[in-house]
């Protein structure tokens, strides 16, 4: 008998221009929870859309239970009992869980759906599992780690023994990050064997048995997690030592750079205000952390105070000017900078050259304009200097088209523009999202740079470890109000997590007084 | 792509062979090959024994009436860059019809009512139709840019308007029209177009003003900054509003701007200087959209909506025009022949999907005869792959 359930062996994947699987092996045995580690790009989500079916690859074969199969799209992955759960959750937001679990696989008789039997049989799963799940809530009414539980429950109820999970704790709070862990434990002694997508070291090191390395399309090796430690993992996954902590002396924050008063958005989603009368203030040489699980209004927020939205009151004050009704233009010449959230959606015109983009926010500038026509020449002295002091990479210079660059040197390319460019408040929204340790690293140091060199930032992150890292002063968001003000240094992760899901809050009379 | 020089480079074969130009040229001669495969198949449908001649008219043809398909070429080549021009900027200007219809009303209502020396006379009938059509396409740009109002049914129903208002206006005017043989009165010669002197031809300076017109378009679009603007919206609209690039602004002023070069086809279709001395191009208010604006949207397509592309788009399609006129020669119906030229622009919107096709051809193909040519250039760090992944993963989301 085989040991392996799943085998890939050799696979190699090739797309213009570039090897995104060079002969990678990947053993998944039985029972198993084995962790896929690599930096963006590494070829992780490559390597599985091939195992899902969604690719095919160039050479190399998969086994099942030592038998070779061959994938064609996700219905063979699901025949032979590979489940996914991917990144952003493939759920029909006004069914109920009970319709969205058997969508795909409905039971029926003569045409008509059989929910009974179906309810049975995901009341059953659940108590199994402790997957614990109302089957006739709807979607979008429900917690995201409970929409979690619904893929998981989707896999189980289509009998996978093979789950997948896709960066799974990118949207969870650290309680129910532990409860998923605890999960797939649990699926692991059931004798499910799971596949766990991450480039985040303490859960590997917390639930995984064994880990596979990729960089760079190439396979570094697997290794026992009993017999490894975080650094070793990391120094195989970027290929050098990672600092992990983020130096920065003390500092006393100066005069007040930005000032928001009783901000308040509407929702476009719902009735309910996005933003809830939120006031807060930066000063000059502090990093204010604004934290927050996903869809608390933090985006509308950063939205309406960088100038893309528009709030229904409240008043925001930047080096002393109102700004509340000004142009996203008229902001950025008051001194704000602003690395947003999606790069792609608003950071780039992917299809610009790098030096075009670099130029985004100041082509209007006498320096690279006159009577309307572009100075081609000052663009391009202009951005061969930020390319080479913020370290940009890119095939072909100024010209290449921002498309074809890495994750890591379009956010460079961003950050090097909005640092470059004269400003007073630097707002930083996941300024990391999606990048591999070194560039966090990279980005961190700039962001603590530019604190000490004086200026306010305003950094806005899902991730704990980044907003306890780097900030001097962390507000925690929840359903668009500021329900706590936090010190870094004194606080826990756990009790972040407390103030993110709502179940604490020390700044009551605050959000509610003006 | 006006950078390359600078990059120079040993292999300057590969570099111009991945050059956007090239690809979008090559992918334009595939598609219009294509064209002429099925095209020669419905010939032989409607009558296989003059399909081979009747082809090879449609090719040729054209090369023995250059002046007519420069004549032709000009006002389509105007609707073209009022397409294309707006297309740059993520604007699907439905509306050149309307904008090229009321060109030749502001044209033709200055050449009749307006007395002007002979030399200034023709230029201020063109300035007017350049005018008249930058108002039809300042309506809609204004509609879309406070409103929030597709451009797409605006200019529809411009389309419309520009129509009956301009019939209503000619018929209800008695110097300009006609009404015993329904249509306008003839021009004065003033008011004509230097002709470019070929016999029995209408070719007249218009196509040199044209041609002026699209390089200026192109200048526009690439040397200043607000065709870096306007390109930068027509990319990636969140990212110009995150630039704090002025929308608004910008969509009137493309619509405008595209509004103009339809106006200016609509007059110099109607200021052509008539073969026969006393005589003029005239308009008839049959309640009939002018197809000319329509055959604009095609010829921008066949352009890639680059408006130096958009001169021989419009040159292209003049020629199989005349070259189909000559195949009727052959004893095919003009139906047949409206369909045979329909079929070669209808694959010229292949081309883009050619694009692509070629792009991979031509890759493979490289790399077979140079294995190291293709990775030194190419240097795409890792992550470009995750990009594609992620891509071609949400497309199977669909």
């Amino acid at each position: 008998m085989n040991d392996y359930i799943i085998e890939m062996l050799n696979i190699t994947k090739e797309f213009p221009g570039i090897i995104a699987n060079d002969n990678i092996t990947l053993r998944l045995k039985r029972g198993e929870i084995h962790a896929l580690l690599g930096e963006n790009g590494a070829g992780k989500s490559t390597l599985m859309s091939i195992l899902f079916g969604l690719y095919q690859p160039d050479k190399g074969e998969i086994r099942k239970n030592g038998k070779v199969v061959k994938i064609n799209n996700p219905n063979d992955a699901n025949a032979l009992g590979i489940g996914m759960v991917h990144q952003h959750f493939k759920l029909v937001e006004i069914f109920t869980v009970l319709e969205n679990i058997i969508l795909g696989v409905e039971p029926q008789t003569l045409g008509f759906l059989q929910k009974q039997k179906a309810r049975e049989r995901v009341i059953q799963l659940s108590k199994q599992y402790g997957l614990d799940v109302n089957p006739d809530a709807v979607i979008e009414k429900i917690s995201v780690g409970m929409q979690q539980r619904v893929e998981i429950l989707k896999m189980l109820y289509r009998d996978n023994e093979i789950l997948i999970f896709d960066e799974p704790t990118a949207v969870l709070t650290p309680q129910e990050i532990d409860e998923l862990m605890e999960i797939m434990r649990r699926f692991a002694r059931e004798g499910k064997s799971i596949l766990f997508i991450t480039h985040k070291l303490n859960e590997i090191m917390a639930v995984a048995d064994r880990c596979t390395v990729l960089r760079k399309g190439k396979c570094v090796g697997t290794v026992n997690i009993k017999d490894t430690t975080k650094e070793e993992l990391s120094r195989m996954m970027v290929g050098r030592d990672v600092n992990f902590k983020v130096h920065k002396n003390e500092k006393k924050p100066g005069q007040v750079v930005l000032s928001v008063k009783n901000l308040t958005v509407p929702s476009k989603t719902s009735k309910k205000n996005a933003v809830n009368n939120v006031s807060l203030e930066v000063r000059a040489g502090e990093i204010v952390g604004l934290a927050g699980i996903d869809g608390n209004g933090q985006t509308e927020f950063v939205a309406a105070l960088t100038g893309l939205e528009r709030h229904t009151s409240g008043t925001i004050t930047l080096c002393g000017k109102d700004i509340s009704k000004a142009t996203v233009r008229e902001r950025s010449k008051a001194g704000m900078s602003h690395i947003p959230e999606d790069r792609h959606k608003y950071g780039l015109v992917l299809d610009y050259t790098l030096e075009d983009n670099i130029v985004l926010q100041r082509y209007w500038q006498p320096e690279f304009q006159k009577m309307g026509f572009i100075k081609r020449k000052a663009i391009r002295k202009y951005a061969e200097r930020i390319i080479q002091q913020y370290d940009v990479r890119s095939g072909q210079g100024p010209i290449t088209i921002a498309r074809s660059m890495s994750g890591g040197n379009q956010q460079k390319a961003i950050i090097g523009r909005e640092i470059d460019k004269e400003h007073e408040l630097l707002v930083a929204v996941q300024p990391t999202r999606g990048l591999d340790v070194g560039a966090i690293e990279y980005i961190h140091k700039q962001l603590v740079e530019r604190r000490n060199a004086g200026k306010g930032v305003l950094l806005v992150s899902l991730e704990l470890d980044e907003v306890m890292n780097v900030s001097d002063r962390i507000l925690v968001m929840y359903e668009g109000e500021i329900v706590g003000e936090l010190d870094p240094k004194t606080t826990t992760v756990e009790e972040l997590g407390l103030y993110m899901s709502g179940a604490k809050r020390n700044l009551k009379e605050d959000s509610h007084a003006g | 792509m006006q950078d390359k020089a600078i990059n120079s480079n040993p292999s300057f074969i590969s570099k111009f062979i991945h050059s956007k130009g090239f690809m979008a040229f090559t992918a334009a001669l595939m598609s219009i090959f294509l064209g002429f495969v099925f095209a020669f198949i419905i010939m032989t449908i409607a009558d296989s024994a003059n399909a081979v001649n009747g082809l090879k008219m449609l090719l040729v043809g054209g090369f023995k009436r250059l002046a007519d398909v420069i004549y032709y070429a000009t006002p389509i080549l105007m609707t073209g860059l009022a397409v294309g021009f707006a297309f740059k900027m993520g604007l699907f200007n439905i509306g050149a019809s309307g904008q090229y219809t009321m060109g030749m009303f502001f044209a033709l209502y200055v050449g009749f009512m307006w007395d002007l020396p002979d030399g200034v006379h023709w230029i201020a009938c063109v300035i007017a139709g350049m005018i008249g059509g930058m108002l039809w396409g300042l309506i809609p740009g204004f509609f879309k840019a406070f409103l929030n109002v597709h451009e797409v049914i605006t200019s529809i129903m411009f389309n419309y308007i520009g129509m009956y208002l301009v019939d209503m206006l000619i018929q209800g005017n008695a110097t300009m029209y006609v009404s015993s043989k329904t249509r306008t009165a003839y021009l004065p010669a003033s008011a004509q177009l230097p002709s470019l002197g070929i016999d029995n031809s209408n070719a007249n300076i218009s196509i040199i003003l044209a041609i002026i017109a699209a390089i200026i378009l192109y200048i526009i679009l690439n040397k200043t900054t607000f065709g870096y603007e306007l390109r930068a919206t027509g990319f990636n609209k969140h990212a110009a509003t995150y630039a704090g690039m002025n929308s608004r602004r910008n969509i009137v002023l493309t619509m405008a701007i595209a509004g103009a070069m339809a106006g200016l086809g609509g007059a110099f279709a109607i200021l052509a200087p008539s073969t026969i001395a006393g005589s003029s191009m005239t308009y008839e208010p049959i309640n009939v959209i002018a197809a000319n604006g329509f055959n604009g949207i095609a010829v921008a397509l066949l352009g890639s909506n680059n408006p130096l592309g958009i001169i021989f788009a419009a040159l292209f399609i003049s020629h199989i025009q005349r070259g189909g006129t000559l195949a009727s020669l052959y004893g095919y119906k003009p139906e047949i022949i409206d369909i045979v030229i329909a079929v070669i622009i209808y694959f010229s919107a292949f081309a883009m999907f050619m694009n692509s096709a070629v792009v991979a051809f031509l890759k493979k193909l490289f790399r077979r005869n140079k294995p190291e040519a293709d990775t030194t250039e190419n240097v795409s760090p890792p992550d470009s792959a995750q990009d594609k992944t992620e891509n071609s993963m949400l497309k199977e989301e669909g």
